[in-house]
């Protein structure tokens, strides 16, 4: 499973008869303790043990709590809360299950960026790269099931948002999103079909996580510098005890951010309205999927309208699914030779660009689409009085401060009677966030875009000839800094 | 390009604060004067508080009001209103078993000739539900069921803050005024007169609102009131339109240990009770929080130590 020589010899009897039928001892010495990874790694690189935490916590939390959840449209609800109210430390259970996703969700995309800042989806990594990339769709699917499961207001609303985004595919959309309700409309077989998928989905997860962490111990660990390993002695170190205390270190500090969330703030992230039994007579006001959704759900409403043929329904889906399958092609998007964008100056600029644009995107998905993106700069609503005359609707603007309603209201007195004028208010046209997410999602899908050209024409800066000079090097820097003058 | 990092760091922090977006245009809830004693890292609940908001959800309240989720027992569960430590099993608790007897409800399963009888509640049973269904709930109260109460804190933004100032905010009496139009009578809030406690310095509307009839205005409902705005349309007053009465009028209840029943009192009492009904495990699960912090605050230490110790010869 590793791309380096095995350095493991059996010492006693037992393990030399092992070695020889099952080689376990070898393969774990091999992968997880003499492994040899870079010695420049820095705090980024931590993510990815801390994501084999999330997922084991999830896993382990989320096994328990299927022993005592119902998963019937009758029952669902009142399960979840007596799991929090009856069952001992079931409140604990699900705390860390429902704000788990949440820190799941944070470190894969800290864990994504990271790749993208240090080209880790170059070759020769770029089934690393994909199998990452089914790792994040899985993860999103797994925690769209999950949410639909407490069977809240946000849930029901939210399960019919997406699985209506399948009916938007013509000819055969339909006939998928009947088949993914298992009926007409979302109900008793939509639930526990969700939540077999809930628990097959993670296995999935751990399974492709296999394959991630053998992709990535065939080439080895990329590293800030993006120079791969040439002396194995000089540049690199054995995982352990190296990066499992690294990593340790860092997964604690992981863990307190999400020791507030579960024991002080266990809510936050979630919606109030989802502490409402599911009713699909009441519509909520605003229906928002959970945080680490809200850039594609932005994409997905900043298309307001027809392309030709194409419904802007139709074409919301389509940039929606685009912004995640763009990912899958990164590696042969980006035509650059560097991997590293501490090398690449002007890349660097846009990559945190990307991440701006990311977040607003966020923002953007958590707002109301016709809201003004800055309220101060919105001007004061018009009056508009509308009435009938002689058959025919008429409407009369009235602008400006108090003066503007006395003028709209004696004007609407000395119309007839049979005029019935009606007085309302229209905001003064603004800067809104639809707009706001239609500039994003273009800006969003130019950044891939922009990379290929990049690569074209950026003079990148001189590369390390190796990451023990690189390492050296900035320590000396440092050493001049700290010790100047002397 | 720092400032560009910063401002990428800025920017996350705005949209975290934007997910957690504030509810429609209704006025924004407040806690009472001097806050809610169970906020905060080591808040607790208060017993005497809790006590009389059973008593107030018990006697207003539960008249219209289901709390499914709730069974007698947890009165007596620690942490709750009528917690004795003589009593480590709400079950044995007489008290808990009094507060049960005095409800009578249709057995939930049946008698030896598999008939279903009404009987005293036990401590076992859940909460009396005024309505059988949800139908008949609709059907009593002019078509708009009463909601479910057990969780009715964690359903709305604001939580306690919101169930006091929905409960103490509705106009006072003054405030209504009443027209003929075309030979009916139709009430109106004097919006003017609307004035009293919550105000954050906010300009205060002007005009009158019609209220249909069956229905209640409330600044901190969410709603919109724009159709039923005789003014202005720009400064519609803030809040909704709900279809339950004022509840808590002065003495409404008389509290058993003799405090003085005032609207704010009975409101912050039962707020109080919702609160703890809506997560009775809170005071818990905080406790057990800090206990979780000190552990990983120590690890954390070790930890690092251990990562200096161990990386003391590589240069990286």
């Amino acid at each position: 499973m590793s791309g380096h020589e095995s350095s493991y010899t059996p010492t006693n009897a037992f393990t030399k008869w092992l070695d020889t039928r099952l080689p376990l001892v070898r393969f774990a010495q091999d992968t997880a303790i003499n492994f040899p990874t870079p010695k420049n790694l820095n705090y980024w690189y931590t993510f990815g043990g801390i994501l084999a935490v999330c997922l084991v916590i999830q896993i382990v939390t989320g096994v328990i709590l299927a022993m005592h959840y119902e998963a019937s449209v009758d029952g669902a609800f009142a399960s979840v809360e007596r799991i929090m109210r009856d069952v001992p430390f079931g409140w604990l259970l699900r705390y860390i299950h429902a704000n788990g996703a949440s820190m799941f969700f944070l470190a894969v995309y800290i864990h994504m960026f990271r790749g993208l800042y240090y080209g880790s989806y170059k070759a020769p990594r770029e089934i690393l790269w994909i199998l990452g990339c089914v790792i994040y769709l899985l993860m999103m699917g797994t925690a769209f099931l999950g949410y639909m499961l407490p069977w809240g207001q946000m849930s029901y609303h939210g399960s019919n948002v997406i699985t209506g985004l399948f009916g938007a595919i013509p000819l055969i959309g339909e006939s998928i999103q009947t088949w993914l309700m298992g009926g007409p409309s979302i109900g008793n077989q939509t639930l526990q079909r969700f939540f077999a998928l809930h628990y097959l989905l993670p296995f999935m997860i751990a399974g492709a996580v296999v394959l991630h962490v053998w992709a990535l111990h065939v080439p080895g660990n990329n590293n800030p510098t993006g120079v791969e390993v040439q002396d194995v002695k000089k540049d690199t170190v054995p995982f352990h005890p190296y990066y499992t205390v690294k990593d340790a270190f860092a997964i604690v500090i992981f863990l307190i951010m999400f020791a507030v969330f579960v024991f002080y703030a266990p809510n936050v992230l979630g919606h109030a309205d989802n502490y409402v039994e599911a009713n699909p007579l009441v519509t909520p006001a605003h229906i928002v999927p959970e945080w680490y959704l809200l850039p594609f759900y932005a994409i997905l409403r900043a298309i307001t309208f027809d392309l030709g043929p194409i419904p802007a329904k139709l074409l919301g889906v389509i940039f929606m699914f685009a912004a995640i399958a763009v990912l899958f092609v990164l590696p042969w998007l980006d035509t650059s030779k560097v991997k590293s964008m501490r090398y690449r100056p002007v890349a660097k600029q846009f990559f945190f660009g990307f991440v701006a644009v990311c977040l607003m995107l966020g923002w953007c998905g958590a707002s109301v689409p016709t809201d003004p993106v800055i309220k101060a700069l919105q001007g004061k609503p018009t009056l508009v009085v509308s009435y009938t005359d002689n058959g025919d609707e008429v409407t009369s603007e009235y602008k400006g401060g108090a003066e503007a309603y006395e003028d709209a209201k004696s004007f609407m007195d000395s119309l007839p009677a049979d005029a019935s004028p009606s007085l309302s208010a229209v905001p003064a046209p603004t800067f809104q966030f639809k707009h706001l997410s239609l500039i994003l999602t273009f800006c969003y899908f130019g950044f891939f875009i922009l990379l290929f050209f990049l690569g074209l024409t950026e003079k990148p800066k001189e590369l390390p000839e190796s990451i023990h000079k690189s390492v050296l090097k900035r320590h000396k820097d440092a050493d001049a800094v700290a010790t100047p003058a002397e | 390009m720092k400032a560009f990092r910063i401002f990428t760091a800025g920017l996350a922090g705005l949209v975290l604060a934007a997910s957690a977006h504030a509810a429609g245009d209704a006025k924004h809830p407040h806690a009472p004067e001097g806050g809610w004693p169970f906020e905060g890292v080591t808040g607790q609940f208060d017993q005497a508080s809790l006590q009389r908001g059973y008593q107030v959800y018990k006697e207003v309240c539960s008249s219209c009001h289901s709390m499914k989720l709730m069974s007698y027992r947890n009165l007596g569960e620690p942490g709750g209103p009528f917690y004795d430590p003589e009593y480590p099993n709400p079950n044995d608790n007489p008290y808990v078993k009094a507060l049960a007897a005095q409800n009578e409800i249709l057995s939930p399963t049946p008698n030896d000739i598999g008939e279903f009888d009404y009987r005293p509640a036990t401590p076992a049973d859940r909460f009396r539900s005024p309505y059988p269904n949800v139908n008949a709930a609709r059907a009593a109260n002019n078509g708009a069921a009463p909601p479910d109460l057990s969780v009715i804190t964690k359903a709305r933004h604001g939580g306690a803050s919101y169930v006091y100032s929905l409960l103490s905010g509705y106009p006072a009496p003054d405030a209504f005024v009443e027209r003929e139009v075309d030979g009916e009578t139709v009430t109106y809030v004097d919006m003017s007169k609307l004035g009293g406690h919550g105000g954050h310095g906010e300009e205060h509307a002007e005009g009158l609102l019609r209220l249909n009839p069956g229905q209640y205005y409330n600044p901190y409902m969410a709603g919109d009131t724009t159709p039923n705005y005789l003014g202005d349309p720009r400064h519609n007053p803030p809040g909704g339109f709900l279809a339950m009465p004022p509840q808590l009028i002065e003495g409404r209840v008389e509290y058993t240990d003799g405090t003085p029943a005032t609207v704010e009192q009975m409101a912050h009492d039962v707020a109080q009770f919702l609160a703890w009904a809506g997560e009775p495990k809170q005071t818990k699960r905080k406790s057990l929080g800090l206990a979780v912090m000190v552990y990983l605050g120590l690890l954390t230490i070790l930890l690092w130590f251990s990562y200096k110790r161990i990386w003391r010869n590589v240069e990286h």
